[in-house]
């Protein structure tokens, strides 16, 4: 059901009955290791190349969330996800795999909450009973498809973040008990501030999401002491910072305890990752992984998870164009 | 920021872009420039030091042992980036391991490392000059011109 302006509220709560997530030898080194089900000690996965080491992440991170379901692939009806990649290759590639009937999305790093969000609407309004929502990342090919060789010596600004080599997957389904319930979404719309930098997401990417929780409080005329966190996706120490002042220039008041960023809680302060992490898999492996674990214990019981996306391309960066940015907000409740 | 780049601004947009960066940690220059003179210095220093050892031990003279010594330093360079060691000092170091000749076979390196993965023609062949490659053209380029300018000078009685 539609409310407000842009926020789908889901009627019938759809059960996240499972999750789960992957990642690379950075993000066992991490802070939230203990929060993966698959580390690799490997960055190449035994692959012989980043793009198929991506792929195999994402399948293994869906692969295992069907498992914990307790469920075959031919019981997932949809399978939705997308990456950072040129065409969306993991994703649609891992698809193969999965055999699942497939919608791949793109929103960059925003992916992930766009595939939960659109995974939800499918099971809210029964056109599927069980639909798997996907997000992956990896440094090096992100690295290589957006900036420079990884074995490269540039220096890179303090501004710049961290790509997560990860995926998460989450099983969205009619029928479960007790879980993690996805209860609405607020879509966002693009913010172009002019920021160009592609060293510099944070701050590209910070009005967008302060505009969709805006619009998310807005909608749904609610306070935001209403949840327990509110997690912005991968915009760093930078972005974090940025949103935090302009919600309060806005006069918007979220009490900072509750305010965070998955891209400043998956690493640990020493690790070399300048202003923390970022990449699709930054707001999946935390959410699928550190938050549900965290909600299932009871630490929280409302959270709403805003991922950042910055929608540029190599081309667009080189021809001089400004960063396009978007924030999709997906609220998550415990019973 | 450059007032052209601004012009294109909205009103609003400009302002946002004070208002963040009054919040972005600014990059240390002072310290990336010190940083930048030690490494960079160092390296020439080990190329000095390589030179006297091609020039005394190995009879070379002072015009011919710059080839084995530029040898050298690129195979040392190349060795670091394949066992990736190279991009983490030049985090540190900066424009120190950029601009010698250690930071061009690092560029050269690190691209066929990179696309390996697409084969040797497509992937090695074809994108190994392409972070070096800019260098090479205007290089290329600006030699000439400035031998043009030469000539010319030269044609006309000077020098």
């Amino acid at each position: 059901m539609l409310k407000g302006h842009q926020t789908w509220v889901f009627q019938s709560k759809p059960t996240i009955i499972a999750s789960a997530v992957a990642g690379g030898p950075f993000e066992a080194d991490g802070a939230l290791a203990e929060d993966f089900d698959i580390l690799h000690a490997d960055v190449w996965l035994g692959q012989d190349s980043f793009e198929k080491a991506e792929r195999k992440l994402l399948e293994e991170a869906s692969q295992r969330a069907i498992d914990k379901a307790g469920m075959k692939k031919e019981d997932v009806n949809f399978f939705l996800s997308g990456d950072l990649m040129n065409q969306i290759t993991p994703s649609s590639f891992a698809a193969r795999t999965i055999g699942a009937p497939y919608l791949g999305v793109f929103g960059a790093c925003s992916s992930s909450m766009e595939g939960l969000a659109l995974a939800s609407l499918m099971v809210d309004t029964g056109f599927a009973n069980n639909a798997l929502a996907a997000a992956s990342s990896h440094n090096a090919a992100a690295e290589k498809q957006f900036r420079y060789p990884t074995e490269y010596g540039a220096q890179k600004p303090p501004t710049a973040q961290w790509t997560v080599t990860g995926a998460g997957a989450a099983l969205v389904s009619r029928e479960g008990k007790g879980g993690p319930r996805v209860t609405c979404a607020t879509i966002g719309r693009i913010i172009d501030m002019g920021i160009s930098d592609p060293f510099n997401m944070g701050a590209a990417m910070a009005p967008a999401a302060v505009d969709t929780i805006e619009a998310h409080f807005r909608d749904l005329n609610i306070d935001p002491s209403y949840y327990d966190l509110i997690a912005t996706g991968d915009l760093g120490a930078v972005g974090h910072r940025i949103a935090g002042d302009l919600l309060i220039e806005h006069g918007f008041k979220i009490p900072t305890e509750i305010l965070t960023d998955c891209g400043l809680l998956i690493y640990r302060e020493e690790q070399p990752v300048l202003a923390g992490g970022s990449g699709c898999a930054c707001s999946a492996t935390v959410t699928y992984g550190h938050f549900m674990n965290r909600m299932k214990k009871g630490d929280f019981k409302r959270i709403l998870v805003v991922a950042t996306g910055a929608l540029l391309s190599p081309m667009s960066y080189q021809q001089k164009d400004s960063i396009p940015c978007i924030a999709h907000a997906v609220a998550i409740e415990m019973d | 920021m450059s007032s052209k780049k601004n012009k294109k601004l909205t009103p609003v947009q400009q302002e946002y872009q004070k208002f963040a960066q009054k919040r972005e940690p600014k990059r240390p220059a002072f310290t990336n420039c010190l940083k930048a003179f030690l490494v960079g210095g160092t390296i020439c220093t080990i190329g000095q030091g390589l030179q006297w050892m091609f020039i005394k031990y190995f009879g070379f003279t002072e015009t011919t042992a710059g080839n084995p010594t530029v040898a050298t330093l690129i195979i040392i360079s190349v060795l670091l980036t394949g066992f990736g060691v190279y991009d983490h000092m030049a985090q540190w170091a900066g424009a120190g391991t950029a601009v010698p000749v250690t930071g061009f076979a690092n560029t050269v390196s690190s691209a066929a490392i990179e696309h390996r993965s697409e084969g040797y023609v497509l992937g090695v062949g074809a994108n190994m000059y392409k972070v070096a490659g800019p260098v090479i053209t205007y290089g290329v380029f600006s030699a000439f011109i400035i031998a043009l300018i030469k000539i010319i000078i030269m044609e006309l009685g000077g020098i």
